[in-house]
């Protein structure tokens, strides 16, 4: 059983993290952020060439991860592998003792970095997480063909995006998700636990029954804070949290000082957390550091959490 | 209809080459109605070709290039002209039914096919139908998911809605929320609820024959 679905099942706060392959083939850095973050997160989901920007791959990062003793959650889209590319790599990560699985759609190949890309999407999420499940119910291939030594047991989640209008069709793919195999899933990043409530009700008012984790994405200034409102779907930080990092870089530079507004960004998202948890919102959180992975281990410790 | 743009005149004039003369076929379908292989666009076509120095001798605009037994007299009319080459301006399927009709005679397109759609005012054209082979329109209130959403998503949309607006284009809806609308206006938001069966791609592998004769065709 992986490590997340245990801490999960057993009730515990789960915590995951999230690193990407380099647009290279020297994982150091990322093995160095993998080994600080092991003993802080049950485990690391690896992006799949997120934002459609071309990486070494998931399944790639993910092997060497669990080699290093780091808890892999391999990411799969749909985006750039038909449904036998998809459940080969699933297969292969298996054979490596990988065996917790986050089925997304994919962003399209012209918002990436490689926009000649043939667009695949032979199956969506919902049609990921079925094929997933159906290979384990069945132990058989996507065309029904047994599969050698039956196939192997995943823990298998999906992400939600809670800031979406209209809310009813996120809703609704929860459930699709959920009934197709997902039974833990990763929201997109949060910012105002008024909102992310009004969410979780709508969720529990469906009757959809998986384990949420909450998504974190800790700030680093005003400027990315403003990015993100403008080009991220389901992004939306309030302006308060904006004009405390934009008062946090003026403070620096009176002071002759940086590096404040991480800091601040840090401190709010461990507060955030620490909230997520004291007050039993959801089942976990999902830090998205993006790039500052480094900075995970810190920002659990100042929201006290420890796995 | 088979929506068609005209390529580059020049792309035209670098097919035909050194040839000298050229027969000019168009197509009273679609490509009329997209101002492509009307008998205007021909004419035009005509009038360039002689500007290259090209003696144009034969020009016509079929009823249907795409007509294989409809377009055989006209296409033998143009063979007994013997002209070095034709450029045809309809769509792809029109120049393949042409060259069928007029072997030993290199045939070469005006025009570049780009989608099945709906005309929505003159000269403006829509991108409508995939051509899928398994309509789903009925469950989604007549808007087509296959089309209007750029990854063809059959369960609902993706995350990267903007304001209701597509990552992949921001002037296009989202298709999963003007579904959700019209769902909603019909009464039938139901129907959302139920994740299609996966359909496959066995029965799509191209190219494709119909035949309702129940004989070999």
């Amino acid at each position: 059983m992986s490590i997340l679905q245990e801490a999960l099942e057993t009730g515990k706060f789960g915590v995951t993290a999230e690193m990407a392959p380099p647009k290279g083939y020297d994982f150091t850095e990322q093995l160095e952020a993998g080994k600080l973050l092991a003993p802080k997160v049950h485990a690391v989901n690896v992006t799949d060439m997120q934002s459609a920007s071309l990486k070494a791959s998931s399944l790639g990062l993910c092997i060497a991860l669990k080699a290093a003793g780091v808890e892999p959650i391999l990411q799969m889209t749909g985006r750039d592998r038909n449904r036998m590319a998809i459940m080969a790599d699933v297969l292969s990560a298996a054979s490596f003792g990988i065996d917790s699985v986050l089925a997304l759609t994919g962003d399209h190949p012209v918002v990436g970095d490689c926009k000649d890309t043939k667009p695949v999407y032979d199956l969506d999420s919902v049609g990921i997480l079925n094929m997933l499940s159906r290979m384990e119910q069945t132990n058989c291939d996507c065309g029904g063909n047994e599969i050698a030594g039956g196939a192997p047991k995943l823990y298998k989640g999906a992400s939600v995006t809670p800031v979406y209008e209209p809310i009813f069709l996120q809703i609704n793919k929860l459930r699709q998700k959920v009934e197709a195999g997902a039974a833990f899933v990763q929201t997109q990043g949060i910012f105002d636990l008024d909102a992310f409530k009004r969410f979780l009700e709508q969720v529990d008012a469906a009757g959809i029954k998986t384990h949420v984790m909450a998504g974190i994405i800790p700030l680093k200034s005003a400027g990315m804070a403003r990015y993100m409102n403008e080009n991220v779907p389901g992004i939306a930080v309030p302006q308060e949290m904006i004009d405390r990092l934009a008062a946090a870089a003026e403070e620096g530079k009176a002071k002759g000082v940086k590096g404040l507004p991480m800091k601040l960004g840090m401190e709010m998202a461990a507060e955030m957390i620490a909230k997520i948890k004291d007050e039993h919102l959801c089942d976990g959180v999902h830090i998205m550091a993006i790039g500052a992975e480094k900075n995970v281990p810190t920002i659990l410790d100042l929201a006290g959490i420890t796995i | 209809m088979i929506i068609t743009q005209k390529k580059p005149l020049e792309e035209v004039l670098a097919m035909v080459g050194d040839a000298k003369t050229v027969a000019v076929i168009g197509c009273g379908l679609c490509a009329s109605t997209c101002q492509t292989g009307g008998a205007p666009e021909v004419e035009a076509m005509k009038k360039t070709l002689e500007e290259a120095g090209k003696t144009v001798v034969v020009t016509d605009v079929a009823d249907a290039c795409c007509m294989k037994l409809g377009v055989r007299a006209k296409c033998k009319a143009i063979s007994a002209a013997a002209p070095e080459c034709i450029v045809c301006m309809s769509c792809g399927d029109g120049v393949q039914t042409i060259a069928k009709n007029c072997t030993g005679i290199p045939v070469y397109p005006a025009n570049n096919t780009m989608f099945l759609g709906e005309v929505a005012r003159v000269g403006i054209w829509e991108e409508a139908c995939k051509m899928c082979g398994d309509c789903v329109l009925g469950t989604t209130g007549g808007i087509c998911p296959i089309t209007q959403c750029a990854k063809s998503l059959v369960n609902g949309p993706c995350g990267g809605q903007k304001n209701g607006k597509c990552e992949v284009n921001p002037e296009n809806d989202c298709a999963w929320i003007q579904i959700y609308k019209r769902l909603e206006q019909l009464g039938q938001l139901d129907k959302l609820s139920m994740t299609r069966p996966d359909k496959g791609y066995e029965k799509v592998a191209y190219p494709r024959t119909i035949n309702q004769r129940g004989k070999k065709a």
